[in-house]
């Protein structure tokens, strides 16, 4: 397992192993995870600590689009596609996203650096077009904006 | 002229979380010294004087919302802060935790103290995870001060606050969903009733509000009702956030009085359209709203106005899409969303909304057909009747305004191709 034992004991501890706060035990345990999900053995080792069954922890990482059963690249990138930015030119941002990737949406590059993903909405409507990468929101984006950041994220020193 | 107020959002760029004591100087806290001081009944006649209603979306009058919920007896209680804003293009709520997180907090210890619950719980969606620790700090400083925790302000009130995160569901936002979330489990609805005000968390009365509610309620309770129904119309009394957004030149959350018509905050507040190009429509309420052609723009922005034309206020989402834009791709990313966050619980939904998506992809290619049309419409309807909860039951508004208004365009798309 990526997560040490050790913590993932820690956050168990903390929430007294109480199944009501399944929720926030397995955001943490996922956080520990440098790949951004629950594996199937992360996922086993907690039913069998909390006395739950493994079919719970899936029915709840599965129904919640912030937990992950799949591990997501280095820099985990959510292009927002709901209704502003969708009227905000995401298509243009997504196109600009696809072709400085090399990958399409859905996909994780094969060093697994990258992961490209939609999103629902996630209130950045105001900054539109809106993606995250591992949870920080860039807005107003122009497809020169991301090649800047995506050259950052690959460490490019040339700007 | 920009009507904007500064009523609910008086202590925006005022102070940092940091700075409590500055929250304390601008008049913090005299909200919650009023109601502890004057007395349940003086909190719920001011909020019927006040006209408030949810600001979450259901436009239910909090007056007599709480009203009822106070009179629930059990030996716990829970009141809850929803911030868990998932309709797309609403962003209001977030606004109101970023500038002026104590404001909500009050709110919510005041809806604590008439509720008779001495614990309450700020349900903020993963989204926002920036805020969370915030909130949490916000929530310790207003401990130490004395205005959180054991014997508020020497009243021998308790109420403490927790934090509570989303974690990316859309349906969550509806009560009963959330409260599921909350109890470790998926956040599908729950059958009614009981209704959550009755057994909610932990199978005890809840209540829930949203956050601009709380916001406004220890601002009339700071002010006087009397001053607050100042602003408004005679029924939609009071002030109310937005959340500007879409082709429109100063997108944001703005604070303005009932009454203003949509053109006004359109051009006046929002400066107008990128590219001074014109506008094709709106959609109001956030995703789960009526798309409205751009023909009623001169119309108030109040409950009754838009109501009478078969529209609403809802979250205070108010999207503007310029003349450029396709109606079809428009609804294609309003179906993509729901089908997305649909939870599966009831055929009607969860069936639905992908014949939906089938169709749309049909019209987008070009091969559908008059019948196809039709056939969306019975669907949409289907779903709007028979639906489970909320999410299923709006899910075909935007589709059904769109027959209703754009049906040309719908159809040119469709005839061209039995032309060819
Ligand atoms: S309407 Fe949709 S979201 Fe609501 S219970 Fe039914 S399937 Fe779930
Ligand atoms: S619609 Fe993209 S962030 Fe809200």
């Amino acid at each position: 397992m990526t997560a040490d034992i050790f913590d993932v004991n820690k956050i168990l501890k903390k929430y007294e192993y109480k199944d009501s706060s399944l929720i926030p035990i397995l955001q943490e345990v996922q956080k520990l995870n440098e790949e951004k999900y629950i594996s199937e053995e992360m996922a086993k080792y907690i039913a069998a600590e909390m006395k739950i069954s493994k079919t719970r922890i899936y029915e709840v990482i599965t129904f919640f689009s912030a937990l992950n059963d799949k591990p997501k690249g280095k820099y985990f990138i959510q292009l927002c596609n709901s209704t502003v930015c969708e009227i905000t030119d995401k298509d243009l941002i997504e196109n600009a996203l696809v072709s400085e990737l090399g990958i399409q949406v859905g996909e994780t590059s094969q060093d697994k650096m990258f992961t490209l993903e939609y999103t629902p909405c996630f209130g950045a409507c105001d900054v539109s077009p809106a993606m995250r990468v591992n949870k920080v929101v860039y807005g107003n984006l122009t497809e020169s904006k991301i090649k800047s950041i995506v050259s950052k994220l690959r460490g490019d020193t040339h700007e | 002229m920009n009507r904007t107020q500064k009523v609910i959002t008086e202590n925006f760029n005022t102070y940092k979380v940091e700075q409590i004591d500055k929250y304390i100087e601008n008049g913090g806290f005299q909200g919650l010294k009023n109601a502890l001081e004057k007395g349940k009944d003086f909190i719920i006649d001011e909020l019927n004087i006040s006209g408030l209603r949810g600001r979450g979306g259901a436009a239910y009058p909090t007056g007599k919302k709480w009203n009822g919920g106070r009179q629930t007896h059990a030996d716990v209680k829970y009141v809850l802060c929803n911030a868990d804003e998932g309709e797309p293009a609403t962003f209001k709520d977030r606004e109101l935790l970023v500038k002026d997180p104590y404001k909500v907090l009050e709110g919510l210890a005041i809806s604590g103290y008439t509720f008779g619950a001495k614990e309450g719980f700020i349900y903020i969606r993963e989204e926002y995870e920036f805020l969370h620790d915030k909130i949490r700090k916000a929530i310790k400083l207003a401990e130490e001060n004395g205005y959180l925790g054991k014997n508020i302000l020497g009243t021998g009130f308790d109420f403490s606050i927790k934090v509570f995160s989303g974690a990316g569901a859309y349906v969550c936002g509806e009560g009963s969903a959330l409260i599921e979330s909350m109890e470790g489990k998926a956040g599908r609805p729950r059958m009614k009733p009981p209704r959550i005000g009755v057994a909610g968390y932990m199978g005890k009365p809840t209540q829930s509000n949203n956050v601009e509610t709380l916001a406004i309620v220890a601002t009339v309770l700071k002010m006087g009702a009397v001053n607050y129904a100042k602003y408004g119309t005679e029924k939609s009394i009071g002030t109310k956030m937005i959340s500007l957004c879409g082709n429109v030149k100063k997108p944001g959350t703005y604070e303005i009085p009932f009454g203003m018509s949509l053109r006004e905050i359109i051009y006046d507040i929002g400066g107008g359209i990128v590219g001074d190009k014109d506008i094709k429509f709106l959609q109001l309420g956030g995703v789960s709203g009526p798309l409205m052609p751009k023909k009623y723009i001169d119309t108030k922005y109040t409950y009754e106005d838009l109501e009478a034309e078969g529209f609403g206020i809802g979250s205070g989402a108010i999207l503007v899409a310029d003349e450029t834009k396709s109606v079809i791709k428009f609804l294609e990313s309003v179906s993509y969303f729901f089908f997305h966050e649909s939870c599966g619980k009831c055929t009607p939904c969860r069936e639905g909304k992908r014949q939906m998506k089938k169709l749309l992809d049909k019209m987008s290619k070009g091969t559908a057909t008059t019948k196809d049309l039709k056939n969306i419409e019975k669907i949409s309807r289907i779903m709007t009747d028979a639906s489970f909860c909320g999410l299923g039951q709006t899910a075909a508004t935007a589709m059904l305004t769109a027959i209703k208004y754009f049906s040309p365009e719908l159809c040119s798309s469709i005839d061209e191709i039995k032309a060819l």
